[in-house]
């Protein structure tokens, strides 16, 4: 295949840029590979995140062309390398070095939420019974790596950078995956209604779109919460129902 | 005098994948301060390459299951050089461990009656895996994880411990960095619990990320605990071969579990060409019956695939080198064929085998569902390591405990796929209980600072050593570590031998002095050079340890194979543990230990069973 240019940032919060390498490229190459050549050939300090190469750890997460994607899944065939392939870390996080991010921050925010809590168990060895097909969905969402390209893309986050207001795309499906878990006791609704910050989704659907693990997330996971929500908070005749059985 | 920040703990953890979690959760069980130290982000541990699934006698799908025949599968699959204490308390308590996930958060794949299903394996009398389609170590550790951030542990992330640190003969904490500035950090803790997993980037074809430098083995070696039986290196038979950058990525063993066979180019099922003793009572004589054994037949015996991962990688060895491979130097691996069996295949493979359906379609443009895969050997496991008491996990060195793939006894010659996940938990849990235990007894000791400014120095050296001696091809940190790759992949792989074994212990020293004066530009902000620099001393002796304890171990057995020794003992040698440790003038001595008499009780499932 020859050679390509790739167009790396690099430098940390106080100041980079767009660094150009010409590398050897060759057939099935992705471009996480490309970065390891440059890498080990011309720039022994880049910084770059990465484990398992293989799409299943979530840590290569970075901005192919403008596109976020995991770097270890994108092949170089699939780009045109008549131009420089641009690579660039998540934009949605503050830059730490080169390619790589403080997600620190989603950490924290999975810590604030409600655990997981079953109810007690089944049967008398401690576990519990459900049926596959009442699992399904759950073990969907169970799919995610926490790559947070969900969160990268997100413009209430990248954009509005409401991080403070809101958990992003990644932990409504974490909450998801434990409000409708068969056997989780808890009720988390009114958080994802006020500190959680549901409501500031407006459907786009941005997240499902680069979710690497292919999760539906706006309509298994959002779609319904909110639905959980309105049906928690506004429907009137619950709302009456409250009132009097105080 | 060296600048570091102090973080003072009763029990440090160093590793966060399942093994260190599992230790971290049982030590903050009660009110100790726990600490938790790990190389990448939490959760990124290798434990989610883990697919499969995780080894326990439950019996949901077969009831003659049980922690009797879980303990003889594993003694025959390690050819009988297991700790058979650690293999009796890994069956007997490994399905309370993965009911507990499930009490977690962790939703196992269901039984028609609403239990956890399980799976067949290799070397797995009964369907015995517990599993999440083919992404059970991701379910494991996302489980571990979620329920372990609101147990109270202080977690390090990006993280490494460069060095254990002593006061006197017992382990007083730990000196490390954190990748984002490169500052140093000093642990105290009353007790340390290694749980760093392996040792795959020593080879060039390898399952394993970055990571898997073999640290907390080094760590141990250094402060004085012994590590056994290194030679034992599982390749894994079925990593991707093709395209060349994928190279090693494993590919599940479920894949065969579900039905998959190995072909040769010329489409013959060459598996049942070989079928070792021990294993031809167990073994399906046609194909036709192994079929019926991956769907659950119970009369059936298992598919000559489903052998022990040593020589199912062996074969495929065989049929490459004799010019039967597949046309990039792999077998095929065929789960497509069974669309001649059930008539919704694809279906079906995309439903069980998920995540092997995503890693060929979308890194090798290849659709498993309708063409075989081309598939070989990948280093992807070591069961030697860090000796340990059975019990309570703690190795030589008061203090010190391992647990997980860095630790070594349960596995023997060759782990049990399935055996590691379940090792994790078991051993994972007793480490973390015997090490909160020893914190609880013991006074904490003060560190010693000296030791501290000496290793510090020793951390930065790469940034003061000079560039360029004078050659002009002096290697940087890469060069070395991908030298030493070849070097070990080469001599030091499925096929050794003393003159193999003999050239790479040479290779190995002069590749050491290099990696002393070794260069790392750049400053210590993220610095993957300078990490990679730091990594080499950690590879490099133990790789040292493979090689020497290879060249001790005069016989093939298990997943050491020796050319110039094919029998698998030694005449007159009994069976033995080869032991590696550092003598006091600081190099590297090698013994063996005859294996204990099995007790009187085990020796009878053994008899009975196999």
């Amino acid at each position: 295949m020859g050679k390509a240019t790739f167009r790396i940032w690099r430098g940390n919060a106080d100041g980079a840029e767009f660094v150009n390498y010409d590398t050897e490229v060759s057939e099935g190459m992705v471009v996480l590979d490309a970065v390891h050549r440059i890498q080990a050939e011309q720039a022994n300090d880049m910084a770059v995140r990465w484990n398992c190469k293989a799409g299943k750890c979530g840590s290569c997460s970075a901005e192919i062309n403008g596109q976020p994607k995991l770097m270890c899944m994108t092949r170089l065939n699939d780009l045109s390398l008549d131009e420089p392939v641009t690579v660039e870390p998540m934009r949605a996080f503050p830059l730490i070095k080169d390619l790589v991010t403080d997600v620190s921050w989603n950490f924290r925010v999975k810590e604030k939420m409600k655990p997981f809590t079953p109810r007690p168990p089944d049967a008398e060895d401690g576990t519990w019974r459900m049926e596959q097909e009442d699992i399904d969905h759950i073990q969907e969402f169970r799919k995610c790596i926490e790559c947070f390209l969900c969160q990268d893309v997100c413009h209430v986050l990248r954009e509005h950078d409401l991080h403070d207001e809101f958990i992003g795309p990644r932990f409504f499906v974490y909450a998801a995956s434990l409000e409708m878990h068969p056997i989780d006791t808890e009720n988390r609704l009114e958080e994802l209604k006020d500190s959680d910050g549901i409501g500031y989704c407006n459907i786009t659907k941005c997240c499902t779109k680069v979710c690497p693990e292919h999760i539906t997330i706006t309509d298994n996971a959002i779609i319904p919460l909110k639905e959980r929500v309105v049906d928690q908070f506004y429907d009137p005749i619950k709302k009456l129902f409250r009132v009097f059985s105080r | 005098m060296a600048s570091y920040e102090t973080h003072d703990y009763d029990v440090l953890i160093i590793g966060a994948g399942g093994a260190g979690l599992r230790a971290a959760i049982e030590a903050a069980a009660g009110d100790l301060k726990v600490g938790l130290v790990c190389k990448s982000l939490l959760g990124k541990a290798h434990t989610v390459m883990a697919e499969g699934g995780v080894a326990a006698a439950l019996a949901n799908v077969d009831e003659r299951d049980s922690w009797r025949v879980h303990f003889a599968d594993t003694m025959r699959g390690g050819q009988y050089l297991s700790n058979a204490r650690m293999a009796e308390l890994h069956a007997k308590e490994s399905p309370d461990r993965v009911r507990e996930l499930e009490a977690w958060g962790a939703l196992f794949d269901r039984t028609q009656e609403g239990g956890i299903l399980q799976r067949n394996f290799g070397g797995h009398q009964y369907p015995r895996l517990a599993h999440v389609g083919d992404r059970t170590g991701l379910e494991m550790i996302r489980a571990l994880q979620d329920h372990g951030i609101h147990q109270g542990i202080e977690v390090h992330m990006e993280n490494t411990v460069v060095s254990l640190l002593k006061t006197g003969e017992r382990v007083s904490g730990a000196f490390g960095y954190e990748r984002e500035k490169g500052r140093f950090k000093v642990f105290s803790a009353n007790a340390v619990v290694l749980a760093t997993g392996g040792v795959g980037k020593a080879y060039k074809i390898t399952s394993n990320s970055w990571e898997y430098t073999g640290d907390g083995h080094s760590l141990a070696y250094h402060a004085g605990a012994e590590l056994i039986d290194m030679e034992f290196v599982q390749f894994h038979p079925t990593g991707m071969v093709w395209p060349p950058s994928v190279r090693g990525i494993l590919v599940t063993e479920g894949v065969r579990g579900e039905g998959g066979i190995l072909t040769n180019s010329e489409g013959k099922r060459f598996m049942f060409d070989d079928i070792p003793e021990l294993y031809v009572n167990q073994t399906a004589d046609s194909p036709e019956e192994g079929w019926r054994y991956t769907q659950g037949d119970r009369e059936a015996r298992r598919p000559p695939e489903l052998l022990t991962r040593d020589h199912v990688a062996r074969c495929i060895v065989r049929e490459v080198q004799e010019g039967r491979g597949s046309p990039h130097g792999g077998v095929f691996l065929d789960i497509a064929w069974i669309k001649e069996k059930i008539s919704n295949a694809p279906e079906h493979i995309r439903r069980k085998l998920p995540s092997m359906y995503h890693q060929f379609k979308e890194l090798a443009d290849i659709d498993i569902t309708q063409e075989p895969m081309e598939v070989g050997p990948t280093t992807h496991y070591i069961m030697g390591g860090i000796r340990v008491d059975a019990d309570s996990q703690m190795t030589a060195v008061p203090g010190l405990f391992a647990a997980g793939e860095c630790a070594a006894g349960l596995h023997g010659a060759n782990r049990l796929g399935g055996n590691s996940l379940s090792d994790l938990l078991v051993f994972g849990k007793r480490a973390g209980e015997y090490a909160a235990q020893f914190a609880e007894e013991n006074e904490a000791v003060p560190l010693d600072t000296a030791e501290i400014d000496a290793i510090a120095a020793h951390t930065l050296k790469p940034f003061e050593n000079p560039a360029d001696d004078g050659s002009g091809e002096k290697m940087g940190p890469y060069d070395i570590q991908a030298q030493l790759q070849e070097k070990m992949q080469e001599l030091v792989g499925i096929a050794r031998s003393q003159e193999s074994l003999t050239q790479a212990l040479e290779e190995i020293q002069n590749l050491r002095e290099q990696a002393e004066n070794v260069h790392a530009i750049g400053n210590r902000e993220y610095n993957s050079g300078w990490h990679t620099a730091l990594d080499l001393d950690c590879l490099i002796t133990i790789s040292e340890s493979i090689a020497l304890a290879a060249l001790e171990r005069r016989a093939s057995i298990g997943a050491h194979s020796r050319d110039d020794h094919p029998e698998k003992e030694e005449p007159g040698a009994g069976k033995y543990n080869t032991i590696v440790n550092k003598a006091p003038d600081g190099t590297m001595e090698i013994r063996r230990q005859p294996v204990d008499e099995l007790r009187a009780d085990l020796q009878e499932i053994i008899d009975e069973i196999g």
